[in-house]
């Protein structure tokens, strides 16, 4: 029997929303957190009780969580055995909230500085973990993209974190710049059939390509287009709100770009723009079906200066032929006086069958099809605003 | 003995009481509280001050007998009322926004 798990990170907290394989009652438990902003919370692939999440405020820091449970208890990572380490010595031992970019000689880079919203050079500064990617192997490993943007990597199960300075290092960093949110490591994805092989986006830098483990990256942005950075075909700086894929066709990645929805054929090599007849190609997420890898979803937002649905009408559009060609999705979905936003990680699938599309928003709503797209209802209505949505399908 | 009050959501990440009670060795001063703040709740290093380089985080607040020393230095003294435990050492969030 498959049950569904879909994990909601708020404003306010964290939310856990289950359901058996049909997908039409949910129980919703939460707010796990409460009063915290969780940026993310995604369970590992190899163990689905394993969840890490990012619990974060700008009063009180970065807290990293982790369940063993299925998300019914958290601890940070190591906690308890901090405490018992630390009567031992007098000395705080806990680190599994520590996210110090590694400067060392032997692995590190030095701090370096990037671009700041006027021009001028900007020290790097850590902020938050914007992204948190189970490893799919390992349940102990698991990648966490922070801001400003740099990627960490855990293998112990989150007591300790150590930066892949390869990427914050890279020779383009002074050209990287914030978006508006901050200048953040979003999107990590890694390859199923490659685990040296791993993709990161970055706003506003543009996504990345490591082909050794994390150590080197290679910008992958030939063929974007950016009309607001003084030289629209640079090498970086391109703001890139999410990529996909298909975890059986990896070298095809999907992209929802500031603006223009993008793909490309080879490994991020090249990309063509694929936004077609799409009322609008800004937006934030994009995501591929569980099981039709050329069937991707996007949702329109009105403008960079206007985050709300265009026309006041949420709809969800979906590719069946990987781009160009756009059907609008609006069963169930509210057609007037709409104006919310759904962010870059608020849309996820799960594998059942047929396979379901979950999308959060900055109203609360958390709206789930459990036909591919061509019905939706609301899982919740009155949540704090989304700001993540992932999937598990438990088998 | 030291009396240290803690914000709302530091409570429950420490899954502690609102106030606190430690014992700090040698000259009471934020810092040495802090410390040992940190070493009976290893849980909050990080969130009152910066790991490495223990700087106060921007919009954390320290208050002492009525007075605000947020911009003190984590080394002076604290005052006698709150060294010997008569009033709290208060770690307040700053208030901004929702």
């Amino acid at each position: 029997m498959t049950a569904i798990r879909v994990l909601v990170g708020t404003r306010k907290g964290a939310f856990i929303l289950s359901s058996d394989g049909k997908r039409k009652k949910w129980k919703v438990d939460g707010p796990h957190f409460a009063g915290w902003e969780i940026y993310h919370l995604k369970g590992s692939p190899a163990d689905p009780d394993r969840i890490y999440a990012s619990q974060s405020s700008s009063w009180f820091g970065q807290i990293i969580q982790r369940s063993d449970d299925g998300g019914r208890t958290w601890s940070q990572p190591g906690e308890d055995e901090a405490v018992s380490k630390a009567a031992e010595t007098g000395m705080p031992q806990g680190k599994s909230n520590m996210f110090v970019y590694d400067t060392s000689r032997e692995t590190g880079k030095p701090l370096t500085t990037h671009q700041w919203y006027d021009g001028t050079q900007h020290p790097w500064e850590f902020a938050r973990v914007w992204h948190l990617e189970p490893s799919l192997g390992d349940p102990d490993t698991c990648y966490a993209g922070v801001e400003d943007a740099a990627l960490f990597r855990t293998t112990d199960g989150g007591r300790t974190w150590q930066e892949l300075a390869g990427l914050r290092g890279h020779e383009s960093g002074p050209n990287w710049a914030p978006g508006a949110g901050g200048m953040c490591l979003h999107t990590i994805v890694l390859d199923p059939e490659n685990e040296q092989r791993i993709f990161c986006a970055i706003s506003a830098a543009g996504t990345f390509r490591s082909e050794d483990g994390g150590k080197s990256w290679k910008p992958i942005n030939q063929g974007l287009h950016s009309e607001y950075i003084p030289d629209p075909t640079a090498e970086v700086g391109h703001c890139v709100h999410r990529i996909a894929i298909h975890p059986k066709n990896p070298d095809t990645l999907f992209m929802q770009k500031h603006w223009d929805v993008m793909r490309s054929d080879d490994g991020g090599d090249s990309w063509r723009e694929v936004s077609g007849n799409l009322p609008s190609d800004f937006g934030f997420p994009i995501a591929v079906h569980p099981h039709e890898p050329e069937t991707i979803y996007v949702v329109p937002i009105e403008s960079d200066s206007l985050h709300y649905p265009p026309e006041g009408k949420l709809r969800v559009y979906r590719s069946r032929t990987g781009g160009e060609d756009w059907e609008a999705l609006t069963e169930g979905l509210p057609q007037e006086h709409c104006y919310v936003n759904v962010l870059r990680d608020a849309m996820a699938t799960d594998e059942a069958d047929p396979g379901g599309v979950y999308f959060g928003t900055t109203g609360g709503q958390v709206y789930a099809s459990n036909d591919s797209g061509d019905h939706w209802q609301a899982i919740v209505r009155d949540l704090p605003a989304v700001l993540s949505v992932e999937v598990q399908t438990i088998r | 003995m030291i009396r240290v009050v803690l914000p709302f959501h530091l409570q429950t990440l420490a899954r502690a009481e609102r106030e606190v009670e430690l014992d700090v060795e040698g000259p009471a001063t934020p810092r040495a509280v802090i410390d040992a703040l940190e070493a009976r709740y290893p849980m909050l290093k990080g969130t009152i001050r910066e790991h490495v380089t223990h700087r106060r985080r921007p919009k954390v607040r320290f208050y002492a007998d009525g007075r605000d020393i947020t911009h003190d230095s984590p080394d002076d003294e604290l005052p006698e009322a709150v060294a010997s435990g008569r009033e709290p050492f208060m770690i307040i969030g700053a208030i901004s926004g929702g």
